[in-house]
């Protein structure tokens, strides 16, 4: 069970001079379980490609496979695909309307025309996810909640529709620093705890070094590179090349063997990198 | 969805039309609606026709594109000739069931079908050969005269451009929360209409939400740039009447004696 695309093609503006391939000749293969990073300038595709894999846009050459189901067949029901695949579209706070937080988590399980029992443990659960106490929570307006706490809310409206995939596009944007950790780790906990499959979109290097297994690297609607992160962060001059950036502490670990301390610079993460910096030093003092 | 309305819609090439003073423009435009009006005879449309077509020839607008504008009220003008055509009582031409063709319903109806069109297409003129920032600029310098009793002229011309310049930025989040809500399992187009108009409400709140959010930073911005209303205020191109404008002014001064000529003599 996978998303798939096969050699996924989508043109802006098409048969005009505006014409521009927003994605061109996508091959990737999301399994189920993975934690997937998609990293990519603005403008690279990215946005695109996660509309594609929920039904939201269809491709205009090549074909996008979601769990057996292509999304060229006119048999394939998207509102299945919609809830097998569920988006969290930037400032996901924009999209809520309910008076209260439990209707506007409800309202994609209403959708999809549950029951009233099987909504209300939905909403408990997506609830429950997010880290909020769900009686609390319930019955407030989402209006008063401050900035993370909407975000959480909106977060929750997606789970609360039980996708298998969770495609996230910059969850921490315009976030604090504790927002951001709160969701971070929110996701972290969601991946291993009810083991969906998530796929993050991000500008920032370090969430992503942080958190995927595997990434995707777009530079104008082509897939530019691909790998888990040290294959993709041990390339970080051509990442440089197309603008994007590798997480500070690569840069820092390169700069510290310039300076002459033998550490080894395949590292991305700050824990790895402590106890490197530490084994180096004390190795040298033993000396 | 919303990419094909060109009622409003502007033009920008150069052309004597696109030239002329904005305050010209909407003075003429005001004459050729009251012109409309005026007009009692098909013989009489000959000279708005003409008078219309020295006007799209000179703005070097595409009549593609001046006649396109007609497609949004299109169902109105069928609307209006059908009502026109089997409620007017006269000489009967033709039964169809229980409605009666007459020849004076049949005139009548020709008659406001081509009021209609000229209208739109009249109007439409105006705002393809003016740019959305120059028209309320002449609105404004129009409306001044009534600044002595009470009226906020400059506010108004504000509030117009302002309203002009948000419509594709509403637009574009239009679209970003419907897909938004579409993911969470949203059918907007399916359904009777009180299902569909029900199923717009988690469209509406979040754009009514954000539109007043844009309003109170608008409004900071501005203030925080010390705007205070139109008091004092200088623009940046200054509105001037040329020679231009004055034989546009003679011309439809002479158009308008031909038209109120033929009311009365014809």
């Amino acid at each position: 069970m996978s998303i798939k695309t096969k050699n996924l093609t989508f043109k802006y503006s098409e048969g005009t001079q505006f014409e521009t391939k927003a994605l061109d000749n996508i091959n990737i293969e999301i399994k189920k379980g993975e934690f997937v990073g998609i990293i990519g300038h603005t403008g690279s595709g990215k946005s695109t490609l996660i509309q594609h894999f929920n039904g939201l846009m269809k491709p205009d050459e090549g074909d996008v496979i979601i769990e057996g189901k292509s999304l060229k067949d006119k048999k394939t029901k998207l509102k299945l695909i919609r809830q097998t695949v569920g988006l969290v579209f930037q400032y996901p706070e924009y999209q809520l309307f309910e008076e209260t937080v439990y209707a506007d988590v409800a309202y994609g399980p209403k959708n999809l025309e549950l029951d009233e029992n099987e909504i209300n443990d939905r909403v408990k659960y997506a609830l429950d996810l997010v880290g909020f106490n769900y009686e609390e929570i319930k019955d407030r307006s989402p209006f008063d909640l401050s900035g993370g706490q909407k975000r959480r809310v909106a977060i929750a409206g997606v789970l609360a529709m039980k996708p298998k995939y969770l495609v996230l596009d910059e969850p921490t944007a315009g976030l604090d620093p504790s927002g951001r950790n709160e969701i971070l780790s929110q996701i972290e906990r969601l991946h291993e705890k009810s083991k969906i499959t998530v796929i993050l979109v991000s500008h920032s290097m370090e969430d992503i070094a942080r958190l995927v297994n595997y990434i995707y690297v777009l530079n104008k609607g082509k897939l530019h590179m691909e790998g888990t992160p040290k294959e993709v962060y041990s390339n970080s001059e051509e990442l440089k090349r197309i603008g994007l950036g590798v997480p500070q502490i690569v840069d820092i670990m390169k700069e510290l063997k310039y300076k002459g301390l033998m550490v080894d610079t395949n590292i991305f993460n700050i824990q790895d990198a402590k106890n490197e910096i530490l084994r180096v030093i004390r190795g040298n003092s033993n000396v | 969805m919303f990419k094909n309305i060109t009622i409003g819609q502007h033009y920008p090439i150069e052309s004597y039309i696109h030239n002329l003073d904005p305050r010209v423009k909407i003075i003429i435009t005001f004459i050729f609606i009251i012109s409309l009006f005026i007009v009692n005879n098909f013989a009489a449309y000959l000279f708005v026709v003409l008078f219309l077509s020295v006007i799209i020839v000179l703005s070097k607008v595409p009549v593609l594109m001046v006649i396109k504008g007609l497609k949004p009220i299109l169902i109105i003008i069928i609307i209006t000739f059908l009502i026109n055509v089997f409620m007017t009582s006269g000489e009967i031409i033709y039964t169809l069931g229980p409605l009666d063709i007459t020849k004076e319903g049949l005139t009548q109806a020709g008659f406001m079908a081509l009021r209609l069109i000229l209208l739109i297409m009249g109007t439409s003129m105006l705002t393809l050969t003016t740019s959305p920032i120059l028209l309320t600029d002449g609105i404004e310098s129009l409306l001044n005269p009534y600044k002595k009793i009470g009226l906020p002229a400059h506010e108004l011309a504000m509030m117009m451009t302002i309203a002009l310049r948000f419509i594709p930025t509403l637009m574009e989040e239009t679209e970003k929360i419907m897909k938004a809500q579409k993911a969470r399992g949203a059918d907007f187009e399916s359904g009777n209409i009180f299902k569909r108009a029900k199923s717009l409400v988690p469209l509406l709140v979040p754009l009514f939400v954000s539109a007043f959010r844009r309003a109170d930073d608008l409004a900071m911005a501005m203030e925080a740039r010390c705007y205070r209303g139109g008091e004092n205020r200088t623009r940046m191109r200054q509105l001037g009447i040329t020679k231009k404008d004055i034989y546009a002014g003679v011309f439809t001064v002479v158009y308008l004696g031909i038209i109120i000529y033929s009311r009365i003599y014809w």
